[in-house]
């Protein structure tokens, strides 16, 4: 307790000196806003990553992303060799109208098919109309940035680290110390 | 004074009387705005959003003209106008240069405070008209105010008067002398609060307080009616700030610049207190209805009473 008013006039230096600031108003649609990096505006599809696996579909808790597939089968590449399968992908689709923008999806997928795009302008006026299907996703993999550089002392990531492994020691060799040393 | 004379000054004080208050508005807008780390608006007009009280005028002549079912229509219809008249008749008694006042009354510090009380009548008159419970409530808490705080202010009024020892306006500034900046400092500072809450300005803005009865006495009220009350609310910044500025901050006197362009002076003070208004309500939270009344009564009555002491002792032994 200072002197009686103390707060009052500390209320009052705070909005003055507030008002000698820039605002920190950004005016959208005249001025695009700049977002942090990662920000989960909408999710983009990458479809020659994507191999039908469903595993985004089945994970997504609100069982909005819709896959429909067939197999294919490819006729042997050598003579008398084995036909092979594989599954071709027909639709591709995203209800962002029920989508809470967990990122459970693009956690899950384990082909990097599925990116966050910073893109966030696709309103419609019908609620119906916020399932895009695999062209608009995949048109949305030009908006996904590059991703940001790691924090300083931050961990490489995993491939990474084991890339660099194979290159410092390329002949398995089988001892663990000479691998340790490489380090 | 002819007649023409005269109208030329009906016809400027009529100008002044629409256009500050607006101006006051979009001085509040937009330093109300900042304050927050806003911009506040900045389409209408093009330029920083200059237009937009004309815009929201517009857009309020425009709206539904509604009367509830159970209203006193005559009463509801009249309360906007009784709100926002006296501070025209105040305005008119305001000197803004030496010799320029639409009206002079010998006794003018005594009529533009009496008349000043009116306004409170159109707000009583809105709340029980509109046969709402909420109104009722605001209505009858305007009123309390009004009652506590008027006794202050015209105390710290009469300090003023006592100085100049005249109760005519143009007399107390001519008597004015930038030292009495010290001596009728509390006075002015005691005009300054008891004059916010007769505004009903916040901190002192219990009867229309949102959270609990919505918009006070101003509930019901729509369209180009709900329009008048604000005006009348600016206009109360306005009045207040040039009553301020005559009583205790030397009206049209500066240390420069005097000549003819005294009304610039006065306006400028003028600007400034309700720039103190607006800002007093940026930053200070609303004050409870008791801690309202002990403020008047234990706190700047008392002092009013000092300050005429004060007043009253200088005089006698100077
Ligand atoms: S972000 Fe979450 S809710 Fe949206 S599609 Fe992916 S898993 Fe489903
Ligand atoms: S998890 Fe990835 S690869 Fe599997 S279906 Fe989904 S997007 Fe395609």
């Amino acid at each position: 307790m200072g002197l009686p008013g103390r707060g009052l006039a500390g209320g009052l230096a705070t909005t003055f000196r507030t008002m000698t600031r820039r605002s920190i108003t950004q005016q959208y649609p005249d001025v695009s806003p700049d977002l942090p990096p990662r920000t989960r505006g909408v999710i983009a599809l990458l479809e020659e990553n994507c191999t039908v696996c469903m595993l985004c579909a089945r994970e997504c808790p609100d069982w909005c992303i819709y896959i429909d597939s067939h197999k294919e089968t490819l006729p042997a590449t050598t003579e008398g060799g084995r036909e092979r399968t594989r599954n071709v992908l027909d639709r591709f689709a995203i209800d962002f109208s029920l989508c809470m923008y967990c990122g459970i999806c693009i956690e899950a997928c384990p082909f990097d098919a599925l990116f966050w795009s910073p893109e966030f302008e696709y309103a419609e006026l019908d609620i119906r109309e916020l399932v895009h299907e695999r062209d608009r996703l995949a048109l949305w993999m030009d908006t996904v940035p590059p991703p940001p550089p790691l924090d300083p002392g931050a961990e490489e990531a995993k491939e990474i680290a084991a890339a660099r492994k194979a290159v410092a020691a390329p002949a398995p060799t089988g001892d663990r110390h000479g691998e340790g040393a490489a380090r | 004074m002819s007649v023409l004379d005269l109208l030329l000054r009906l016809v400027l004080l009529l100008a002044c009387f629409l256009v500050l208050p607006l101006v006051v508005g979009q001085i509040e807008h937009k330093a109300m705005a900042h304050m927050q780390s806003r911009l506040g608006p900045m389409y209408a007009g093009g330029f920083h959003g200059w237009a937009q009280l004309v815009a929201d005028g517009v857009k309020f002549a425009q709206k539904e003209d509604v009367l509830p079912a159970a209203a006193d229509p005559w009463v509801f219809r009249l309360a906007p106008a009784l709100a926002l008249l006296p501070y025209l008749v105040v305005l008119a008694l305001i000197p803004v240069g030496a010799g320029q006042a639409v009206v002079s009354a010998d006794v003018g510090i005594f009529l533009v405070l009496a008349v000043m009380g009116i306004g409170i009548i159109g707000t009583v008159m809105a709340g029980w008209a509109s046969a709402n419970k909420f109104s009722v409530l605001g209505a009858l808490r305007a009123a309390a105010q009004l009652l506590s705080y008027e006794l202050p202010l015209v105390l710290a009024a009469a300090s003023v008067a006592m100085a100049a020892g005249t109760l005519s306006l143009p007399g107390i500034v001519e008597a004015w002398r930038p030292w009495w900046l010290l001596w009728q400092l509390p006075g002015a500072l005691i005009f300054l609060v008891a004059g916010l809450a007769e505004l009903s300005r916040s901190p002192f803005d219990m009867p229309v307080a949102e959270s609990e009865i919505i918009f006070g006495a101003y509930t019901e009220y729509a369209g180009l009616r709900f329009a008048l009350f604000l005006l009348a609310e600016y206009a109360g910044i306005v009045v207040l700030g040039a009553l301020t500025t005559v009583l205790f901050l030397g009206g049209w006197k500066w240390p420069f610049l005097v000549g003819g362009l005294g009304w610039l002076w006065t306006l400028v003070k003028t600007l400034a207190v309700a720039f103190l208004v607006i800002w007093l309500r940026v930053s200070l939270p609303r004050l409870r209805e008791d801690q309202l009344q002990r403020l008047a009564w234990a706190w700047l009555v008392p002092l009013a009473l000092v300050q005429l002491m004060i007043t009253g002792v200088v005089r006698v032994m100077g």
